[in-house]
């Protein structure tokens, strides 16, 4: 909004850039994409609320800036199923499950059974080499593991965000983002609990 | 001043909390990170909301028309 006084938490869309950028040069800032997974529990156990979707999420604000200021979306309203229930648990559950398998590939790099695979996974189906992003460091190997895993689940869910982006309204993506999805349960939880 | 106010479908709200950004009045609120709720007092029926709103749950309705879905 042009005359609402901007504050500073109106600007994270740049570090949801600066983020990937950091992470093409160096893999090992994909570690910083947790602040994006656990401060948004954070608001939703403790508050009780949704403040960093609707304040202080860099990604949907990038969405918004794309789609609404550059032009990017066609603004149409998405089918019905995107913003449905068993959609939405159903894509949290598949997305938790991505998580946890990327979790066990950290482990087995820990334990010694598999190698480091310097690539970034797109779509969980597309390998990307991206080698020059890691030349070595003082970090054990599941850290790096760690990294790559973690930064194509960042970048994959933001090119899917993008392309529902493009396709329907700026911010389709937030109507199936795991993290909202997860939030709101939890501030339905809480609130049904206080009402008994 | 439109006859018509903003609504919202809590059912099926995500509680993104797009609309209440955009809502040139501030006359949306997020209930306890549940759904969004609209002050009919403060909203002017702009329809801005409705327009950003990603899963598509806003719907403008006549006054005339809320008031009698209220009274029954
Ligand atoms: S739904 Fe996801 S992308 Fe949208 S604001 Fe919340 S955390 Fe960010
Ligand atoms: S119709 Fe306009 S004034 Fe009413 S809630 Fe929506 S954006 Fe605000
Ligand atoms: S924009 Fe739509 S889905 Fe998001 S909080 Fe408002 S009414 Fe709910």
């Amino acid at each position: 909004m042009a005359n609402k006084k901007k504050n500073w938490y109106d600007y994270l869309w740049i570090w949801s850039i600066v983020y990937f950028a950091l992470g093409f040069f160096n893999i090992m800032f994909a570690w910083l994409g947790l602040i994006d997974f656990i401060l948004p529990l954070i608001f939703a156990l403790v508050g009780g609320n949704k403040w960093f979707c609707n304040h202080m999420c860099g990604r949907g604000q990038l969405f918004w800036i794309l789609g609404r200021n550059a032009k990017c979306s066609r603004r149409k309203p998405a089918p019905r199923w995107i913003s449905s229930k068993w959609f939405r648990y159903g894509f949290m559950i598949f997305f938790l499950i991505m998580f946890g398998t990327m979790i066990f590939q950290t482990y087995q790099v820990f334990a010694g059974a598999s190698g480091l695979k310097q690539v970034v996974k797109l779509f969980w189906t597309f390998k990307v080499p991206w080698q020059w992003a890691y030349s070595g460091g003082p970090f054990p190997q599941w850290m790096v593991q760690f990294s790559y895993g973690f930064y194509s689940l960042m970048l994959t869910s933001t090119l899917i965000g993008l392309i529902v982006m493009v396709l329907y309204r700026e911010r389709t993506w937030c109507t199936f983002c795991p993290m909202g999805t997860m939030t709101q349960g939890i501030c339905q939880l809480k609130a049904n609990g206080d009402r008994k | 001043m439109s006859k018509r106010r903003a609504t919202v479908n809590i059912e099926v709200c995500v509680a993104c909390g797009v609309c209440a950004n955009q809502c040139p009045r501030g006359a949306i609120s997020i209930n306890r990170g549940c759904y969004a709720q609209v002050d009919v007092d403060r909203c002017v029926g702009c329809g801005i909301c409705e327009k950003a709103c990603p899963a598509n749950v806003i719907t403008l309705l006549d006054i005339e028309d809320m008031e009698a879905r209220n009274g029954k």
